[in-house]
């Protein structure tokens, strides 16, 4: 019998190429337009790129559900000017022109007294534009989200390896045959993990997780080791220990690439102590065996010692000094890190702990790879090869949304480092413009160039290279409203965005007038003390005005923090706007290739919006501000097209790369090309450049590369990376809390600078469960963590009416052994507590997880009136935030005083040290708390959607 | 399985139909009879509702008619075929005893086989599916005929047969009371099978295939609200309330009903009275079986939402 | 007709790799976009902003939990001294299920109006939303729960294995395989003909121990499921201990990276 015929063969429609922004991943799309109903062009399919380099043509769900997303209810539609209380929801709408001269009635005035604007954006990628556009004002008070998000990770990077996970590198995915994952649910790497998580298994490798809860990538894990949160740090030293113990190290590859054979000064008790001994010029010093003398580093043909404790002069002063490599062996030889010690504090048994060790030096040693290809290394010496140790590893918030982040992400790069795996074949590669040591990037600003107003001396974040750096003023006062780079964080390189609102509204160190933000639910889901933040918004002084005075904001969506703003500038949808994702910023390159790209409008957009970008601009231009405006005071640039296309960071080079030079020949420098954003278009909206065959490898002091990084202009000469197992920055540091130097720590932070600074990566308690002391164990006992669900991008996903219906609520799960001894079941509701919070939840019962820690998806709770949702919707009665039980400030010490919920370094939030206690709740209402009453709207949902039925017979 | 009104009424009133009909179809009742006429128009009347009920459940009853279609494979095709071919017979017989007062014992003995098969089709839509497993089973089929039988025999001596001079209402009432009890006994296999079966076959381990690894359990739904599929199939009564109200069907299928049959031969004066609320009674009870049909009924489907512990709990 | 081919010319279907599935819902997500637009009538979604949102879906993520029930619980046809799992030490499986497009596919045998009907060029079961009078009986046929009406159309919904897009010509030639295949990050997802024994999904099935769901309905399903692996324990059967004495402490470390680096020793790194 003759099947029916059928039509199989409908066209798409016509096809337009862009980058997904879904997520900070920056995949390529392909977004299909058709014709609808009223003839409007609307989007019919959404599909990944094949030819993008990011995600090679797949597409995870929240790309695919863009649609949704697009067409979200909860789109903004035009500027907004509050007329109820703050956080009420209600508003009026008003035009551009009007929301734009209120903007510049607030601000221009700041000009005088740029510190009392603070400008903080959240997941944005625009970094460059917005950073150099606070630095025109004159602010102090910028920074992006990374503070709270991942900083540990990135500084750790960039301090150890001139690299770092994510945007900065990734495994060798093609050839690791050995991958370790420490504490990622998800990442921003979204769509290239998952397509190396199938090449590996694929190509037969083995994959170890990391992680207290066993779901995601942690599920299809060849092993998975459920750690206790915030030990990771124990037993990546453990491991290091075992490799010491049994000689597993690359020796070779550390002499070569990293500062082991640096001669550090033994001299206790005096300034000098600790930092690396140094020639005159400032070059480090190494022992070389064969001339018995120390020398510099880059001295050729010598035979650097590892062991030897020699005496040099250091100014005038002979010292006695020891290559960094022995101080490395000594302290992780001792027993304290043997597996058997640390086994009853991980969690992980001490054979399980042996056997990664062996494992990886196994694959690294045993199981090399060679890349049959020449090159020539920075000394100039040639080799015929490239040799691999397919180890690679990757860790994200797991290790680093820790109070011992920045110690724990460092002994990870270190380990990398001592199996010579870092940018190796099968290793962990750094993406371009990456490597690039600490010292090429830019140190902290927090003052203006000339006087109190006018541009400040240089961009606000950086990586800070002793005391002399932080962001203090004569008088050892926080410059900045966040005391980013001060003695509480003195290497916050991406800023402490999430103590802005707190410091604010206590005036601390200073009142401010304006607080501006872009694309951040600081309300809401990115804040600790959530309900605290929400009081802090909305307080008033005894004059009835608001301490905060004035809240821009600027968001796509009704957001929770739209309503606690005072202006609301709308922004458009990503398939409306356009956008630059660029090297100067946060590169999307991978580890063979430079790539940038861009959004355009795909689809313009039908309500009252403009793009962010376009619309800061526009007020830089009627600020005045430098750069943004021409001599006769008319605006620089028409739009963001224009500056992405036109604006010149340094001649030649320019937020993008890629076709550049008048005939869009050039890629790196060349002069500005009129027709660059066509050719953008024309190649899927994104440039790649391919590395040199021999520049692959070992970018960090390989000739090649560093010549055609120069070409591209990523630095303006070579800058090879010296690997820094041993970080002098920290003992810089630890010697000021000590006495010595110029700039001094206040008293109270010295102890704590003298433990946790420690130049040699350590392992020391979370702060929150430390602080507790003999609370932690009789009254919170347990661990509470947040994991990224993979269809649901922090708060935004809830509008998605195809997203929200897989994450419409979010239960807490518990393990079975919690739940058993609570006498908790599947559905019941619970009262979880933290010294600082309550909160009523529903769980869930687990098996697979650390039996100490309970987790839940992140951000699926939702404040009633929010997102264009039903007051009932699940996400508002059911679902729920764990950061109601967070402080941004942990309790207070003997001193009185209260320490940040942060590291001590780098300042990063300490989500996951949160401790908690669970009881089963008494029976009553199923609805969690706390309730936040609701924010009004004027959002209309629809009761039914049948989305695409126009193109359906 | 979702215990949907509408099928529920269907089945119930169709078979209640069919039973009197096939009574009528076997030559009771005086075809010159007012009542016997009147029985006819209940019998097809009740039929009718029943099937017309059952289309209410469809999401696009206009094209019911193509349901005849497929009566070579599907027990509904065939059902609906059956229903309808059924009807030229039934009809016949009812315009005879109307118009002419007449009965023709070939004719009459076609339609009583005809409804016997379609209340066996009914029965094999449900019975036929190897996914419920307590469905799965010749007793499913036994218990419908049985119930129809039962409910139109009950009408029958109710309403009609002692105004239609039929043979002795005491007898009727003596047989009544032994179809409920066959009935009842049919559903008590039933229940006791079913109980035993639960999901049959499968387990979440085979559903899973994962079985090989050890002892599997549902940890997240694939989307956090109900759906079609578990609204339709997953639905679960606790035990508590299935056994309590297995105890209600019982007593007003069984006990109330053979009580008050007895007290109508106990009583010949409130005979009428008795019966009537004898027979109200069993509808009750039979309408409270053909809805734990469903509501306790396990699809196979179910597994993949966690099995027995995670069904969509019925409030 | 409602009667099932007796023999298909091919058997186009998935093949799942459980081992590689993360659980992302990128494949559903993808499956609704493609098909909301595709053959027959959109998918539809009720109360999408409200407290009840529910809509109708090809394809869906199950999440389960498996705990080994004795140390070396091993997967069909997988090697010795592998283990799959340590008793009690639970694992999670993230579980994609869209139809499987059975061989002896009940839930077209029951429908009554010949809108569900297997294709036997191909195999694919489909349905015909003109004659489909939604019914529901199919989707109580299944037992894999594959099917799904939709509440606004009225009409029964299933996978169509994307055949508006394997056979589509208006499709680069890459391009014609399924939506949920083609946007898989893993790649725990693949697409072929499993009546060629030949074909890259055979070789998998066979390779992998690619099994059936519920055999015991006699389905016949096309779709396979690839087991997890079998994994061993870190450092089994890796030699690890030092070359020469093992000493806990650094001295002894220290004297012999002395001997490595003047050549006296094989050091890792000497090359
Ligand atoms: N408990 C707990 N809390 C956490 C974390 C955790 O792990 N656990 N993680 C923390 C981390 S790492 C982060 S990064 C933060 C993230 O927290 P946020 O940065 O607050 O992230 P979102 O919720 O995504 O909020 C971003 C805002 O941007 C808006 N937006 C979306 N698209 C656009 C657009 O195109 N234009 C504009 N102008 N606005 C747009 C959204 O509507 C939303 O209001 O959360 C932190 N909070
Ligand atoms: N789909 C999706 N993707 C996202 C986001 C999103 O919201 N949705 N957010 C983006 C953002 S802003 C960020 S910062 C990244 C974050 O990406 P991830 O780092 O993957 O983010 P988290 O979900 O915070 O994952 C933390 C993981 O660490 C584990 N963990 C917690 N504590 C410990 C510990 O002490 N040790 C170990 N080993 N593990 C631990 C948790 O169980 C969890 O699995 O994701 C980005 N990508
Ligand atoms: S990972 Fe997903 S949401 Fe993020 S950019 Fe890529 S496709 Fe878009
Ligand atoms: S897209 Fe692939 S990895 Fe993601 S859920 Fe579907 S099958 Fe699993
Ligand atoms: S999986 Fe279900 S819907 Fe698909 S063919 Fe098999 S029985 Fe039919
Ligand atoms: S719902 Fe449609 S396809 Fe399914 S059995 Fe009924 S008529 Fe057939
Ligand atoms: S083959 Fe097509 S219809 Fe079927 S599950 Fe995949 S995407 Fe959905
Ligand atoms: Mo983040």
């Amino acid at each position: 019998m003759a099947d029916r015929e059928i039509e199989l063969s409908e066209p798409l429609g016509e096809k337009h190429s862009t980058t997904c922004y879904m997520c900070a991943c920056r995949c390529g799309i392909n977004v299909y337009l058709k014709p609808g109903e009223n003839g409007e062009k609307s989007v019919r399919y959404i599909e990944g790129n094949r030819d993008h380099p990011v995600n090679q043509g797949v597409l995870c769900a929240k790309g695919s559900a863009g649609i949704m997303q697009h067409y979200s209810p909860a789109r903004l539609k035009a500027p907004m000017i509050r007329v109820g209380p703050r956080g009420s929801g209600e508003f009026k709408e008003i035009s551009w022109e009007e929301a734009l001269q209120t903007a510049v009635d607030w601000m221009g005035p700041l000009k005088e007294d740029p510190k009392k604007l603070a400008f903080f954006t959240g997941r944005d990628q625009s970094q460059s534009l917005t950073s150099w556009w606070a630095q025109q004002f004159g602010t102090p008070n910028y920074a992006a989200h990374g503070g709270f998000c991942s900083v540990n990770m990135a500084a750790a990077g960039i301090y150890t390896i001139g690299g770092a996970f994510w945007e900065f590198g990734s495994p060798d995915w093609e050839r690791t045959k050995l991958f370790v994952m420490f504490g990622v649910a998800e990442d921003h790497d979204s769509n290239p993990i998952k397509i190396g998580i199938g090449k590996l298994k694929k190509n037969g490798g083995r994959f170890v997780s990391v992680n207290p809860v066993r779901t995601g990538y942690s599920a299809v894990a060849d092993n998975w080791l459920g750690i206790r949160p915030g030990t990771d740090g124990l037993l990546i030293l453990s491991v290091i220990h075992e490799l010491f113990r049994t000689r597993q190290i690359d020796l070779d590859y550390l002499i070569r690439y990293s500062n082991a054979p640096f001669l550090v000064i033994d001299a206790p008790g005096t300034a000098q102590h600790g930092l690396i001994a140094r020639d005159k010029n400032g070059v480090e010093l190494i022992w070389d065996s064969a001339k018995k003398k120390a020398v510099p580093h880059t001295t050729k043909g010598v035979v650097p010692n590892l062991t030897a404790e020699v005496s040099v002069t250091q100014g005038r002063k002979k010292v006695k000094a020891r290559p960094v490599f022995t101080l490395l062996a000594e302290e992780y030889s001792k027993a304290e890190y043997a597996p058997e010690a640390i086994a009853p504090q991980t969690g992980i048994a001490a054979e399980t702990i042996r056997g990664l060790a062996a494992e990886i030096a196994h694959v690294a040693f045993q199981e090399e790879i060679t890349i049959e290809q020449e090159w020539v290394d920075m000394k100039g010496e040639k080799h015929d090869r490239f040799i691999g140790r397919p180890v690679s590893m990757h860790a994200m918030r797991g290790i680093s949304a820790h109070s011992n982040g920045f110690q724990t992400c460092r002994a990870l790069h270190v380990l990398q480092v001592l199996i010579g795996s870092v940018d190796c074949p099968g290793g962990f590669r750094c993406k371009p413009s990456y490597p690039k040591p600490y010292t090429a990037h830019p140190k902290p600003h927090a003052r203006n160039a000339k006087g109190d107003t006018g541009p400040l001396a240089g961009p606000h974040l950086g990586y800070p290279h002793g005391p002399e750096d932080l962001a203090l003023d004569d008088d050892g006062n926080p410059l900045r409203i966040d005391k980013a780079f001060t003695w509480d964080a003195p290497l916050s390189a991406h800023g402490m965005m999430h103590m802005v609102i707190a410091n604010a509204h206590a005036g601390d160190p200073y009142k401010i007038d304006t607080l501006f933000m872009y694309m951040a639910n600081m309300a809401w889901n990115s804040s600790m003390n959530t309900r605290g933040v929400i009081d802090m918004l909305t307080d008033k002084t005894e004059d009835g005005d608001y301490v905060i005075p004035h809240i821009i904001y600027s968001d796509a969506y009704n957001s929770e923090m739209v309503s606690y703003s005072d202006l609301i500038l709308p922004d458009t949808t990503y398939l409306e706007r356009h956008d630059c994702i660029s090297l100067l910023d946060r590169p999307c390159s991978e580890p063979e290739a430079v790539v940038d790209s861009i959004r355009w409008p795909v689809v313009e957009p039908n309500r009252d919006v403009r793009g962010f970008q376009s619309v800061v601009l526009d007020l830089g231009a009627r600020l005045g501000l430098p750069g943004m405006v021409n001599e006769d005071g008319s605006a620089k640039f028409k739009d963001y097209a224009d500056y992405m296309v036109n604006h010149e960071r340094k001649p030649g080079i320019g937020p993008l790369a890629g076709y550049r030079g008048k005939d869009g020949d050039k890629a790196g420098r060349g002069e500005p090309n009129p027709d660059q954003l066509e050719r953008y278009k024309e190649n899927g909206s994104f440039s790649m450049t391919h590395l040199p065959e021999d520049a692959l490898f070992f970018k960090h002091a390989n000739k090649s590369y560093q010549d055609f990084a120069v070409d591209m202009g990523f630095f303006d000469a070579p800058q090879p990376v010296t690997f820094n197992l041993y970080l002098e920055v920290l003992q810089k540091f630890r010697l000021a809390a000590q006495g010595h130097g110029d700039v001094q720590p206040p008293d109270r932070l010295r102890g704590r600078i003298e433990t946790t600074f420690n130049p040699l990566p350590t392992w020391y308690a979370p702060f929150e469960g430390a602080d507790l002391g003999e609370r932690t164990e009789k009254e919170f006992p347990y661990h509470a963590l947040t994991q990224r669900p993979m269809a649901m991008y922090h708060s935004w996903g809830s509008q998605n009416a195809w997203l929200r219906q897989i994450h419409t609520k979010n239960p807490l799960y518990v393990p079975s052994a919690i739940c058993d001894a609570k006498g908790l079941e599947d559905g019941d509701w619970a009262w979880v507590t933290s010294w600082h919070g309550k909160i009523k939840v529903e769980i869930a019962r687990m098996e697979a997880v650390n039996d100490h820690t309970m987790w839940t998806w992140n951000a699926i709770g939702k404040r009633r009136g929010a997102w264009a949702l039903d007051k009932d919707a699940p996400e508002a009665t059911k679902g729920f935030l764990l950061n109601h039980l967070m402080n941004e400030l942990l309790p207070p010490r003997k001193d009185g005083y209260r320490w940040a919920n942060s590291d001590p370094i780098t300042g990063q939030a300490a989500w996951y040290d949160l401790r908690v206690n669970i009881e089963k709740a008494e029976a009553g209402a199923e609805v969690s708390e706390p309730v936040i009453p609701a924010q009004k709207t004027s959002d209309k949902s629809p009761n039914e959607i049948r989305y695409g039925l126009e193109w359906t017979k | 399985m979702h215990p949907a009104l509408s099928v529920i009424l269907f089945t119930t009133l169709s078979g209640a139909g069919y039973g009197l009909a096939f009574v009528l179809a076997l030559g009771h009742g005086n075809p010159g009879a007012l009542s016997t006429k009147i029985a006819w128009f209940v019998a097809l009347a009740l039929i009718a509702i029943g099937l017309i009920s059952s289309t209410f459940h469809l999401g696009n009853p206009q094209r019911a008619w193509r349901a005849f279609s497929q009566w070579r494979t599907s027990w509904l095709s065939r059902e609906g075929v059956m229903a309808v071919l059924t009807f030229i017979p039934l009809t016949l017989l009812a315009a005879m005893s109307v118009f002419n007062d007449s009965f023709h014992i070939g004719l009459g003995y076609l339609g009583g086989i005809m409804c016997a098969i379609t209340v066996y089709c009914t029965a094999m839509i449900y019975g036929s599916m190897r996914t419920v497993a307590t469905w799965h089973t010749g007793w499913t089929a036994a218990s419908y005929l049985a119930f129809s039988l039962t409910t139109g025999t009950a009408i029958y001596l109710t309403a009609f047969g002692p105004a239609a001079g039929s043979d002795s209402n005491v007898i009727w009432i003596w047989l009544a009371i032994v179809f409920i009890a066959i009935a009842w006994l049919i559903k008590y296999m039933w229940v006791r099978r079913g109980q035993a079966v639960g999901f049959g076959e499968s387990t979440m381990e085979s559903a899973t295939g994962l079985g090989g690894i050890g002892k599997v359990r549902l940890l997240e739904r694939p989307h956090m609200m109900g759906n079609y599929l578990t609204n339709e199939m997953a639905f679960r009564i606790a035990r508590k309330h299935e056994s309590k109200l297995w105890r209600i069907a019982l007593v007003l299928g069984v006990i109330l009903p053979i009580a008050l049959f007895v007290l109508a031969i106990a009583l010949p004066s409130a005979n009428l009275f008795f019966s009537g609320v004898a027979t109200l009674s069993l509808l009750a009870g039979v309408f409270l079986e053909r809805w734990l049909f469903f509501a306790t009924a396990r699809h196979a489907v179910g597994l993949y939402y966690g099995g027995d512990e995670a069904l969509v709990p019925a409030e | 007709m409602t009667s099932l081919p007796t023999q298909t010319n091919k058997k186009l279907g998935l093949v799942i790799d459980l081992d590689t599935c993360v659980g992302c819902h990128a494949c559903v997500i993808n499956c609704k976009e493609w098909n909301t637009s595709g053959y027959g009538t959109a998918l539809s979604d009720q109360d999408p902003y409200g407290a009840n949102p529910v809509g109708a879906w090809l394809n869906r993520i199950h999440t389960f939990e498996v705990t080994p029930m004795a140390h070396s619980a091993k997967p069909r046809g997988q090697g010795v001294g592998e283990v799959i799992g340590t008793a009690g030490e639970a694992r999670v499986v993230h579980f994609p299920k869209s139809c499987l497009h059975c061989e002896d596919a009940p839930c077209v045998t029951v429908c009554p109006t010949g809108a569900s009907y297997k294709r036997e060029e191909d195999g694919i079961v489909l349905v015909d939303e003109d004659k489909c009078i939604g019914c529901g009986l199919c989707a109580w046929g299944c037992a894999y729960g594959a099917r799904e009406m939709d509440a606004a159309a009225g009409v029964m919904k299933k996978c169509t294995l994307c055949i508006d897009r394997i056979y589509n010509e208006e499709l680069e030639e890459i391009d014609r395989q399924p939506a949920c295949v083609r946007t898989c990050p893993a790649g725990a997802r693949h697409f072929g003909d499993l009546a060629d024994p030949n074909s890259d999904v055979s070789v998998l099935v066979k390779e992998r121990g690619g099994f059936d769901l519920m055999p015991e309905q006699g389905t016949k399903p096309v779709n396979k499921y690839l087991p997890p692996r079998a994994r061993t324990d870190l450092g089994v059967g890796r030699s690890f201990e030092a070359a020469e004495e093992s000493t806990e402490n650094a001295d002894g470390l220290l004297g012999w990276i002395d001997r490595a680096l003047s050549g006296t020793t094989r050091s890792k790194g000497a090359r």
